[in-house]
């Protein structure tokens, strides 16, 4: 039986999943509910300068059929007193020792970060967290994605904290910036024990086609809003990636999130490097009971792979995270469809002949069912993403896997092309219907021939 | 009526008696797991008598943990592939769904829980683990799923479950009795072979216990004693005629037609008396088996009629006719039966004319078995008194579960009675 638990940065945990610091862990009432339903830990609701909240406060975008793609929040640190987020804290703590309760905090001046840090470690807590993640209102006032976007006004805040606080510290960064190692060499510098990221990206997710303004619409107006859920999950990895690949931050802890709901999302981040993730936007949307299926899934992975602890596999992708320039060009792989599980919805012909690169000739036999013409599949994938019918588009590798060149090496033996025109160029010799065939295509468009 | 012709070979047979609704493919299950909303305290749990986690293991199914989501099922239900197949779904789970409010179809919850059981069964995954050996024995008769259950929760425990069974096969109506074109006799003997392979219950088949002294020697042998030996074979209705050849029993027509497929003998022209599921099974069957007229005789009106509406209009489909108000007087004929006699409410009478009759006119119950069980109760219609918390009977070591405490129901509550009854027996052996 693998064992989930961990020790991040000497916060202990009797499992990777927490909550992060967003409305489920606004009171004792659902941490400690959480807890009960099998999260390991949780990051308190941002505690510290005293806020009022709007109403209307959340968005969200839908693709399709499927509800809470992205969610967007304009909301603010809690606006519940500092007294009662207290009292529960120490109450949870008492009766969850053994659980990650971490608080969060952010304030604006040295005195009221010494102060308040040493209130939550008498509550208790287990660690802190520091935001300066959040993109509205907050930032207005000097704090949040402002102190995120400023290494320099961060490295002077970490270093203040950790001058005061004798619990470990995860310092939580913001995405809304250029180089997200900027912030994170700063937090290093400056000693942190842990890093968290991402909090919420500036965002704004629809407009309201009545109001003219964006959503959430606050009395006919809106703001920008902070963007999360599963829509910002590859960017969020991107950025830990970044972290855990770069040589000064690459040993430092780091809490992962953004966009996890599921096992797999789990795996993904702990293969980044992550050792421990939080989640808020799938607990808002279905509760915490989703901690079951993210447990089951975690541990039937580790079994199955023989691993008994998360750092077993923790950061294995990462030497596969290349630069470009040192990937293969020799690798070849193209598409292959299966005519059994082809249904002839031909959107992979329309795809690849519109969208790619005309290596998909239709039937002419009426089947409906394509063909790959394998001189000109460039091996893309495009096709086999857009095929609704599971492994029925698969991309099969045709090199014989002896040859290996890159980029950097023909740039090393000065063997790249460098004329507009030169031979050596990827596409040259490659077959291009001729452009007047466009207008004998094979299919006309239905609308076009309506026109007519 | 000749939608199917009798079937002259086993190829034929499984043609006319063929799947509707066949398993989902990976496309199908990703899906329509896609689908589920994953509802709080979701109203398709609560209505799945055995309260499997369904919202769970259909999330499980989607993001590709299939072993996972049957270990979920199976969690809550040892017979979860059988079920899948052969439950009521659109009157149990599925008729809860929250999309039927919206007139949107439901999560198709039985045919994902089929997907994820049969992956495991037909790949041989290894899910569950007998506990360590307690040192104590239970004994069970009647290996049906009741049965089946109650040793595989056992068996989790580390108890030693052996289980008595009349027959050669386990599984009991299911095998014997569930229409063939609900489940097949291979899907259902692998699914116990796969639970038995890792729980390793012991069945004892061809041995029915029907004596005081049994029963004596096995309370001797046992720390205590499961009964779930379903129901008896089709009551005799007392009307003249009924000793004619040509009149079966509803179980024991099915029970032929399991074992025998396409060498069972089908009258041309058969009558189904009774407006139950059995009935409707067996009206069906017989429209399959090739017969050229089956007419379904109900004695009260259609509304009145026990059987459920799609077992009704899947009966209709297959090419049946129906007569309601339609008392059976008198079987006629010389030797073998030619005809019914009928009469209605208004005490007018009419004759229809065959040459075969099946009654599913209802089971007998298993009184007189059960009165060689010191102190046992039953109720008025010889059904076993059990609390409803433990399945325990009023003879402390014994507890029952499965058709001879309800009467009759699904597979799905024998499957629940059999994991309660284990669990109250190792509650009440821990006392
Ligand atoms: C025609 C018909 C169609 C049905 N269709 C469906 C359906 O589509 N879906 C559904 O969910 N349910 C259906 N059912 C109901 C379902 O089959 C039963 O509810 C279920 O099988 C009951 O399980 P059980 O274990 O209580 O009893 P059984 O399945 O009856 O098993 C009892 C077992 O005990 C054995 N036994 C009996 N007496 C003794 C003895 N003295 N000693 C040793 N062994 C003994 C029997 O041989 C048998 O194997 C149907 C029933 C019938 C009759
Ligand atoms: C409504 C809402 C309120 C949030 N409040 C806070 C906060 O008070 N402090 C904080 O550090 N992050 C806050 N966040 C950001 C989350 O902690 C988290 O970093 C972000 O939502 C990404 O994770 P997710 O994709 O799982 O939602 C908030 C997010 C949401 C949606
Ligand atoms: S989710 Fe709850 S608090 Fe929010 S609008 Fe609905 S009822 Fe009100
Ligand atoms: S996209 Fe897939 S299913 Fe559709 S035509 Fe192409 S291969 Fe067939
Ligand atoms: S009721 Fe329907 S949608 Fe809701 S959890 Fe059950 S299957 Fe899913």
């Amino acid at each position: 039986m693998p064992d989930l638990s961990i020790d991040f940065a000497g916060i202990k945990s009797p499992n990777p999943f927490w909550l992060a610091s967003a409305p489920p862990t606004n009171s004792g009432y659902q941490v400690m509910k959480a807890y009960d339903a099998g999260w390991g830990g949780a990051v308190w609701k941002t505690l510290g300068m005293p806020t009022i909240n709007v109403s209307s406060r959340y968005a969200a975008t839908n693709y399709r059929d499927t509800r809470i793609s992205g969610f967007s929040n304009i909301e603010l640190i809690s606006d519940r007193p500092l007294e009662d987020n207290l009292r529960e804290m120490r109450e949870v703590t008492k009766r969850f020792p053994n659980h990650a309760t971490i608080a969060s905090l952010m304030v604006d001046t040295r005195e009221q970060w010494i102060d308040i840090i040493k209130m939550v470690e008498d509550a208790g807590a287990n660690g802190i967290e520091l935001n300066f993640g959040c993109p509205h209102g907050m930032c207005e006032r000097g704090m949040g994605s402002a102190v995120g976007q400023d290494p320099k006004a961060l490295k002077t805040i970490v270093e203040w904290v950790m001058d005061a606080a004798s619990i470990p510290v995860i310092t939580k960064l913001s995405p809304n910036i250029s180089h997200i190692t900027d912030p994170g060499i700063a937090a290093v510098e400056a000693k942190t024990d842990a890093i968290s990221l991402i909090n919420t990206i500036k965002s704004i997710v629809g407009i309201d086609l009545d109001s003219y303004a964006p959503y959430p619409v606050v009395d006919g107006k809106g703001t920008n809003g902070g963007y999360c859920g599963p829509a910002v999950k590859p960017i969020a990895m991107h950025m830990l990636k970044e972290l855990k690949k770069h040589p000064l931050i690459k040993d430092t802890p780091i809490s992962g999130i953004g966009g996890i709901e599921n096992w797999r999302d789990v795996v993904e981040y702990i293969l980044l490097g992550a050792t421990s993730v939080q989640v808020c936007t799938a607990a808002m949307h279905y509760g915490f009971g989703i901690v079951r299926g993210m447990e089951d899934g975690l541990k039937r992975f580790m079994s199955e792979k023989g691993y008994n602890t998360i750092y077993d596999f923790a950061g294995k992708a990462l030497p596969n995270v290349m630069e470009w320039k040192d990937l293969n060009l020799k690798y070849d792989v193209k598409a292959n469809i299966n005519s059994d599980k082809c249904i002839g919805c031909d959107l992979c012909y329309i795809a690849c002949d519109d969208g790619a690169h005309q290596a998909i000739a239709l039937p002419t036999d009426g089947s409906r069912i394509p063909s790959i013409i394998e001189e000109n599949c460039v091996g893309c994938n495009l096709c086999s993403l857009v095929c609704p019918v599971e492994e029925c588009i698969t991309m099969v590798q045709k090199d014989d896997g002896t040859k290996h060149n890159t980029w950097q090496q023909l740039t090393d033996s000065e063997e790249i092309p460098c004329t507009w025109n030169d031979d050596r160029a990827g596409g040259k010799g490659h077959y291009v219907p001729e452009p007047i065939k466009a207008l004998e295509s094979v299919r006309k468009d239905r609308s076009g021939a309506r026109a007519k | 009526m000749a939608e199917y012709n009798r079937p002259q070979s086993e190829a034929e047979f499984n043609e006319n008696f063929k799947d509707k609704t066949p398993l989902m493919n990976d496309t199908q299950a990703h899906y329509e797991s896609s689908r589920c909303l994953f509802c709080y305290d979701a109203p398709c749990m609560n209505a799945c008598p055995t309260a499997i986690d369904i919202p769970l293991f259909i999330k499980k199914i989607n993001t590709g943990n299939i072993d996972g989501a049957a270990q979920t099922i199976y969690d809550s239900n040892w017979i979860g592939n059988a079920c899948g197949t052969v439950c009521p779904t659109g009157v149990l789970c599925e008729g809860a769904c929250v999309y039927n409010k919206q007139s949107v179809p439901a999560v198709q919850i039985g045919k994902l829980q089929n997907f994820a059981t049969r992956h495991v069964i037909d790949n041989n995954k290894k899910l569950f683990e007998a506990g360590k050996d307690n040192g104590k024995k239970i004994a069970i008769i009647g290996g049906g799923p009741a049965g089946i259950s109650c040793a595989c929760e056992l068996r989790k425990m580390g108890y030693t479950a052996d289980i008595f069974e009349a027959k050669d096969k386990p599984s009991g109506l299911t095998v014997y009795g569930i229409a063939p074109y609900k489940i097949t006799n291979e899907e259902v003997l692998d699914e116990v072979k796969y639970l038995q392979e890792q729980l390793g219950f012991n069945i004892k088949y061809n041995s029915p216990i029907s004596s005081k002294d049994q029963l004596e020697q096995i309370e001797k042998d046992y720390d205590a004693v499961f009964i779930g030996v379903g129901l008896g074979p089709t009551a005799f209705r007392n009307i003249p005629g009924e000793d004619k050849s040509g009149i079966i029993g509803a179980v024991e027509f099915v029970e032929d037609l399991r074992m025998n497929h396409h060498k069972t003998n089908v009258g041309k022209e058969v009558i189904i008396l009774g407006g139950g599921n059995t009935a409707m099974d067996a009206a069906s069957e017989s429209a399959r088996m090739g017969a050229t007229k089956v007419i379904l005789a109900y004695r009260g009106s259609k509304e009145k009629m026990g059987a459920y509406d799609f077992e009704y209009e899947l009966a209709i489909s297959s090419g049946i006719k129906s007569v309601f108000d339609a008392n059976p007087k008198e079987f006629l004929g010389e030797d073998s039966v030619e005809g019914v006699k009928f009469s209605r409410a208004d005490g007018s009478e009419f004759t229809i004319n065959c040459d075969m009759v099946i009654k599913a006119t209802g089971q007998a119950k298993m009184g007189s078995f059960f009165k060689l069980i010191d102190n046992m109760e039953t109720d008025e219609s010889s059904r076993i008194k059990v609390n409803k918390k433990n399945n325990q009977t009023s003879n402390p070591k014994y507890f029952a579960g499965g058709d001879a405490i309800n009467g009759g129901a699904e597979v799905v509550n024998a499957a629940y009675d059999g994991k309660l009854a284990a669990l109250g027996i190792h509650k009440w052996l821990n006392e």
